[in-house]
């Protein structure tokens, strides 16, 4: 199959705009080189910043000296933790559990001890090597054992205090270093262990991860009398706003978030990062400062969470799956950032979707002297599927059973409840799963050192339903969307404004969509958790309705025809042979060449309590299929095929679906095979540069990357669509891990590494060998 | 310290001094406000601050400014308008190549050395010509893609 090939179950819209491969808004302007990213913004008097850190991953902070660091030629000032004693300086939108920099204590390699403003990049480097700190060093907790070891150093010691925006309900309180724990329990677990013929048993791990957007943290803050106005590569400006506001105690409306494009995001710039830092020290020097991360800075401002899991699953003597017991423990770093969040999902992830009788999961978020963590696309999700499918298809080895059929026989059904008081399974994951085995050549014959896997994943996504927009018509006919969602490279702008050009029956390229100001674009919650063109869309295309509706009714004047007479033409409403365009329309309305059209559009929580813990808005479905060979002398493992289902409800434009998954493959990839943040005992991270951090290259492409769209119309958002992008991740690594394992190499451990492989395989030799003794 | 350099930048002479220890990247963003010109890794190994000197591809991070003396610099900038760069672009477009944005002005300067080469390479050493330049956002295909028929309208000046 061609990767670009489309299996389409629902028609084309009328219109023809949703459904085609509409060219990207912003294409042609980022290849000429000409689209604006934060770091190219020159904001007149604008200072530049640089960052002092900690070099030790947990210490008293007995006293700074920023004297010689003033003293550098162009140096404008200097902040340190004693700048913040007016301000409530502790932030986080889960736990307000972390200082804007280091007060009293540092708790990772790289924590923010001072900040330098200064009129020239080389002249705030240098005033960083001349801050002096003298550090009353602790002891050190910088992995998951240490940190849970009964006599392990408590990173944070003073009460809990939950931050606004984490939507999980009331929060516990910490346990030693256990920042937040979530369970889920149903049936009863040791009766059904008891009844069992198969129990599968392993322990797991997976490696701490780092996002890579190529466009590295950056924020320019001006921070003027009662104002704070930024610009900043983010991907929730208005969560970003809020924390601002909180932290520097003014109203929302005097916080300004303007958003430019992002050179990518992968969740690495969801919620607040170096806004904070930005915003403090400008306000220190009065001047408008840019804080531009270097790539080791952005490895300790967010990563993804290791992992260790230790799961249990039972299964009948037919292949019916019957119960599965989850411990896991996700490190969070130094501060909880999205953490909590990232624990629920992932423990939501762990049973897998299947309909067992007896479920218990244990999920608990560790703090450790390491960079924080947080989101990174289908977080939760990526973590634990490839330990729950890989025992999935362990019980089928041992059955003698086909991995697709005994997904088959226990797959959840559409309809199906997927956990207690949750959204029902809205998507055919048998269908889906089917789709991706045969995409890699499932029935063809084996080949020795190759094998094939598929995995099913959900991810529960939408965050919280909170999206408003609006759409505005111009006396000329043009369309402009106001929507909060921030364009990262997904093509949120171009879908955005299909959407609003359908339902206007608008020429696509008279709509503009344009970045967020806060100022000016009404809230939209965040921009994560395939969640723009599900909930923000759904805004447009209510805003856009609006619109439409009053073009209506003056068309039903000037045409003198009832609304049910009228056709919707492009750029015009028709009645019999009549047709007037969107242009004449306004000027009808307002009499004379001018005013405008506004259309408001909003979503929100329907019922409950408005947490979503109660969603998800919807079930993203993660399946993939891959293809590996292994040289069983090396250890190497080549990815021949990947196979991924993009199930979205309704491809608004299937072409950005598709390079949503293809990118998200190599992401799974990289994840699976290779990427791995390494740690020393005392918290130093080994590779901080991407010289000996490697992300995927053109090399690592499988010969074969192909995706199918499925197009059942069964999504919450505009047209039936659901969101699309992250599954995939989710997905790509536990089937490379099942596939792996077919060629006879099973592995509890994440990255393959050519010498984990390698020494895996010399086990499996021995205990072979042993065996035949 | 400074150095005098005289070179040719996107086809305009530039005459000046430069420190002598201001990398090229940093130069010709601040110094000429050609913000095309990206900077991520910082150790050259992702390829989106690539600048062609003399037609080559370097990675202008790594890359002094003083060096480019006497030597031509073009950026993507001046790439834009020329026939190639319209090439270019259409096959990014017509493949979705494009997504973030933020290498792909490294992506066609690399591109561009390539074609101008002239010769008639495979798919896989298209990928090891180009594996220089990373993308977190599109999976490479697409631009694989791109790049192909960017090399084949150079070679045989139509369209595929």
């Amino acid at each position: 199959m061609s990767p670009d090939a489309v299996a389409t179950a629902a028609g084309q819209c009328p219109s023809g705009v949703v459904g085609r491969a509409v060219e990207r808004a912003d294409g042609r302007s980022k290849l000429a080189g000409k689209a604006e990213f934060t770091a190219d913004i020159r904001v007149p008097g604008m200072l530049y910043g640089a960052v002092a850190r900690s070099p030790v991953a947990h210490a008293r902070l007995l006293a700074i000296d920023t004297s010689a660091a003033e003293n550098v030629d162009g140096v404008a000032a200097v902040l340190t933790g004693a700048d913040l004693s007016d301000l409530d300086p502790y932030y986080g939108h889960a736990l307000r559990d972390r200082p804007i920099v280091a007060i009293d204590r540092v708790r990772f390699v790289g924590e923010p001890v001072a900040v330098i403003a200064a009129t020239t990049q080389a002249a705030a480097d240098l005033a960083v090597t001349r801050v002096d700190v003298d550090y009353g060093v602790l002891p050190i907790a910088a992995s998951l054992e240490a940190a849970l070891d009964p006599g392990a150093p408590l990173i944070h010691t003073e009460p809990t205090r939950p931050g606004s925006a984490h939507g999980l309900g009331r929060l516990p309180d910490r346990e030693a270093n256990i920042c937040y724990r979530y369970a889920i329990e149903r049936g009863d677990l040791e009766r059904t262990f008891g009844a069992a013929a198969v129990v599968v048993t392993g322990e797991y791990s997976f490696p701490a991860v780092y996002q890579y957007a190529m466009e590295t943290h950056t924020t320019i803050a001006d921070h003027q009398g009662d104002e704070i106005i930024l610009w900043s590569a983010c991907q929730h400006p208005f969560l970003v706003r809020q924390e601002i506001t909180e932290l520097f105690g003014l109203p929302l409306d005097r916080v300004r978030v303007i958003v430019p494009f992002l050179g990518g995001g992968f969740g690495s710039k969801s919620y607040t990062k170096m806004e904070p830092i930005a915003a403090a020290i400008s306000r220190k020097a009065g001047r408008p400062v840019r804080i531009l991360n270097r790539v080791d800075e952005s490895m300790v401002t967010t990563r993804r969470h290791n992992m260790t899991c230790r799961m249990r699953t039972a299964a009948a003597a037919d292949g019916t799956l019957l119960g599965r017991a989850v411990e896991l423990w996700l490190d969070t770093g130094a501060y909880a950032d999205n953490g909590p969040r990232v624990t629920a999902t992932a423990g939501d992830a762990a049973p897998g979707p299947y309909r067992w009788s007896a479920v218990a999961v244990d999920a608990r978020c560790v703090y450790t002297n390491t960079g924080p963590a947080g989101s990174y696309r289908a977080f939760g999700a990526t973590h634990l599927q490839w330990v729950g499918e890989s025992q999935v298809d362990e019980v089928a080895r041992r059955l003698s059973m086909d991995p697709v059929d005994i997904r088959r026989k226990n797959l959840l059904r559409p309809g199906e409840e997927v956990r207690p008081g949750g959204k029902p399974l809205d998507a055919d994951l048998v269908g889906d799963v089917e789709k991706a085995a045969a995409a890699v050549g499932w029935d063809q014959p084996r080949t020795e050192g190759r094998g094939r896997g598929v995995s099913v994943g959900l991810l529960a996504a939408g965050a919280h339903p909170v999206s408003t927009a609006t759409v505005r018509m111009g006396a000329d006919g043009g369309v402009a969307v106001l929507v909060g969602t921030t364009e990262m490279g997904q093509g949120a702008r171009t879908v955005m404004a299909q959407i609003a050009a359908d339902v206007l029956r608008a020429p696509v390229d008279r709509v503009l969509v344009r970045g967020t100001d806060t100022r000016y674009t009404p809230y939209d919650r965040s921009t994560g958790a395939s969640r723009s063109t599900t909930v923000a869309g759904k805004a447009v295309q209510r805003a856009a309705q609006e619109v439409l509706d009053a073009l209506t009714e003056t068309a039903s004047m000037v045409l003198e025809a009832p609304p049910s007479m009228l056709r919707l033409e492009e750029g015009a409403i028709a009645s019999g042979s009549r047709s007037v365009t969107h242009q004449d329309l306004v000027r009808a309305r307002f009499g004379f060449a001018g005013g405008e059209l506004v259309g408001q559009g909003r979503v929100q929580p329907e019922a409950g309590t408005g947490s979503y813990a109660e969603g998800p808005v919807f079930w993203e479905v993660c399946v993939a299929g891959a293809e590996v060979e292994v040289d069983k002398d090396t250890g190497v493992v080549r990815v021949l095929r990947t196979s991924s289902v993009a199930d979205v409800g309704k491809a608004i434009n299937p072409q950005l679906v598709i390079r949503q998954d293809e990118g998200g493959t190599l992401q799974g990839i990289g994840n699976a095979l290779f990427e791995e943040m390494r740690y020393t005992a005392d918290g130093i991270l080994l590779n901080d540069t991407l010289l000996d951090y490697r992300v995927p290259s053109f090399e690592d492409m499988p010969a074969v990357m192909s995706c199918t769209i499925v197009e059942n119309g069964d999504g919450p958002g505009p047209f039936g669509a659901k969101g699309c992008g992250e599954g995939v991740l989710a997905a790509i690594p536990a089937a490379i891990v099942n596939a792996l394992a077919d060629a006879g190499v099973p592995m509890t451990t994440l990255p393959l590494t050519p010498e984990r492989v390698w020494r895996r395989i010399q086990e499996l030799k021995q205990a072979t060998t042993e065996a035949g003794e | 310290m400074t150095e005098h350099i005289s070179s040719v930048i996107n086809g305009s002479p530039f005459e000046g001094m430069v420190s002598a220890n201001e990398l090229l990247l940093d130069f010709l963003r601040e110094e000429l406000g050609l913000t095309g010109v990206k900077q991520s890794c910082e150790v050259e190994v992702c390829g989106t601050c690539t600048v062609l000197v003399d037609g080559a591809p370097v990675s202008s991070c790594c890359f002094l400014a003083c060096d480019i003396d006497g030597r031509r610099v073009e950026t993507i900038e001046g790439l834009a308008g020329t026939a190639f760069h319209q090439i270019a672009v259409e096959a990014f477009m017509r493949h979705a190549a494009v997504q973030c944005g933020f290498c792909s002005a490294g992506m066609i300067l690399t591109a561009k050395a390539l074609a101008d080469r002239g010769l008639d390479p495979s798919r896989a050493e298209i990928s090891r010509a180009m594996s220089g330049n990373l993308c977190r956002c599109t999976g490479y295909h697409s631009i694989l893609e791109a790049v192909t028929d960017i090399l084949k309208v150079s070679r045989e000046g139509a369209p595929s």
